[in-house]
């Protein structure tokens, strides 16, 4: 990245001062807690969806997320960036705390939180507009760039999500036109576009290729480095070969937490042990 | 795991299922070939050692086609958990297994040997020691058919015993050479054969170790302690 910014150049060094500074737990290999959720219950009207979960996203490392459909994993996720708030009857109770804010206070900013937590999601949704507009766009919300400030934010974000040599040429070309693995790679340089500090992954491959796949898990990969990560999916080799913490929810409970080679090797619980070697139900 | 429900996909318990029964078939008859060759010792007899030693074909193959069966089910079941630990642990111990298998067939070429001689000493300790080993072959390869981790751990410790025995039996050939060194050559046979033997306890323990994490997905707590102490022994005759 020979073109960052000066103020990319500055954040970068303060995340290698701040990496130095994690202490990673010698015996679990993960980090302190980014975000803390404690006894977190959530309700789709009566029905009470979360149940008393706790659980902590370690930073800079990536938190799996697995459980049969129905299971709560994406309502989590959901809550982590407030997306419930758009529809009635939808409420969540307990503390989900990153920086000492109660995320699911009613009276936080949304905006803010959720340029601090990005979501990526199933389907690849570019907006209709051009490569270069879908990273602006979100960009201008949150801040007032010059256009060579811009230009070097979009080709940031683009280098970081692995897309830059493949669309470099084709900036002002509609988004549409990528191929679907490429759209989903699109938005996800739209989320860290934003410089969030969390980054929420909704079953992010499971309309990709097998390539597009791995393209996407080498992409956290690296991201990882610099973002906290929380991924839902249904590919359980996926969460062992991407996640450090896998977690295993069913019925709205979380069963079991633990280090990914841990649970994929010996977990310690029967209901997790039978799901993950496929004698569920 | 042995009260886990069955597979969601039949074939795959189909092929689990197959897997366990080719360690217990090859189980079987690494236990029959280390029978023969305890026979032979004890009772000098050839038939039993010739038929130690046809059996080893048999276990190669088994070994072999176990390990095809292993790389087969780890390229296309993707295994996770109880059924991955059950599945690596049959490759380690079908190796275990073919080491005994082979030095069973070892301790009856060298009985067949020993048969030209005629021997002025007791062979009691030696057929202590196979006797122990076959009791902790057969306790170990019954837990690893009833994924019996308390037994394997029984099997484990007890290896001591056929350790402290192997010391004394070392110790007692070497006396038996320097009394007349007619008895060197087969002095020297059941050497091996006393180390063979010892061998074979070991790779019990292995097997105990392995079904041990299979079935409770930890390792066994304690390093234990190592018994043969022949390594630093000096037998001095008497000036």
């Amino acid at each position: 990245m020979a073109t960052m910014t000066s103020s990319s150049d500055a954040r970068r060094s303060s995340v290698a001062t701040s990496m130095a500074g994690i202490k990673t737990h010698v015996a679990t290999g993960l980090n302190p807690a980014r975000i803390s959720i404690r006894n977190l219950d959530f309700f789709y009207g009566d029905n009470r969806a979360l149940k008393a979960i706790d659980l902590d996203l370690p930073e800079r490392q990536v938190t799996g997320m697995i459980g049969p459909s129905g299971c709560g994993k994406s309502t989590l996720l959901r809550v982590l960036n407030r997306m419930y708030d758009l529809y009635p009857n939808q409420r969540a109770t307990g503390k989900v705390t990153m920086d000492g804010e109660n995320i699911i206070d009613p009276d936080l900013d949304l905006n803010s939180l959720r340029s601090r937590i990005g979501m990526v999601f199933q389907k690849p949704t570019p907006f209709p507009m051009s490569i270069y507009d879908n990273i602006a766009f979100g960009i201008k919300l949150h801040e007032k760039l010059s256009k060579s400030e811009m230009d070097e934010r979009v080709e940031w974000s683009l280098t970081r999500s692995a897309l830059w040599g493949e669309v470099k040429d084709r900036l002002s070309t509609s988004a549409q036109g990528l191929s679907g693995g490429q759209q989903q790679r699109l938005c996800i340089a739209r989320t860290i576009a934003v410089r969030p500090e969390v980054i929420l992954l909704d079953e992010p491959t499971s309309a990709l290729d097998p390539i597009s796949t791995l393209k996407v898990e080498e992409l956290i990969d690296e991201l990882k480095s610099d973002f906290t990560i929380a991924i839902v999916t249904h590919n359980m080799q996926q969460a062992a070969r991407c996640a450090d913490q896998v977690a295993f929810f069913y019925l709205g409970e979380m069963v079991e937490v633990a280090s990914a080679a841990q649970l994929f090797t010996s977990p310690k619980q029967k209901r997790t042990q039978e799901y993950i070697t496929g004698r569920f139900g | 795991m042995s009260n886990t429900p069955e597979h969601l996909v039949k074939s795959y318990s189909v092929e689990l299922n197959k897997l366990h029964a080719m360690i217990a078939e090859m189980g079987g008859i690494v236990e029959t070939q280390v029978a023969f060759a305890a026979d032979a010792i004890n009772f000098r007899d050839a038939d039993a050692a010739g038929r130690a030693i046809d059996e080893d074909r048999r276990v190669d193959a088994l070994e072999a086609e176990i390990e095809a069966f292993v790389v087969r089910l780890l390229a296309l079941r993707q295994p996770m958990a109880g059924d991955l630990r059950e599945i690596i642990s049959s490759l380690k111990m079908t190796g275990d297994l073919e080491r005994i298998g082979d030095y069973a067939a070892n301790v009856a070429k060298r009985s067949i040997v020993l048969n030209q001689f005629i021997l002025p000493f007791s062979l009691s300790g030696i057929a202590h020691m196979a006797r122990l080993v076959q009791e902790n072959l057969k306790m170990i390869i019954d837990a690893v058919g009833e994924r019996d981790a308390e037994q394997a751990m029984e099997v484990w410790k007890s290896d001591q015993i056929v350790d402290d025995l192997y010391n004394t039996v070392f110790r007692e050939l070497i006396t038996y050479m320097m009394e007349d060194p007619r008895n060197i050559t087969p002095c020297t046979h059941l050497l091996f054969i006393a180390k063979n033997l010892e061998r074979i306890g070991d790779h019990a323990t292995n097997i105990a170790e392995t079904v041990y994490y299979a079935v409770t997905g930890e390792v066994m707590p304690d390093e234990r302690p190592k018994g043969d102490s022949s390594a630093y022994a000096v037998v001095r005759p008497q000036a």
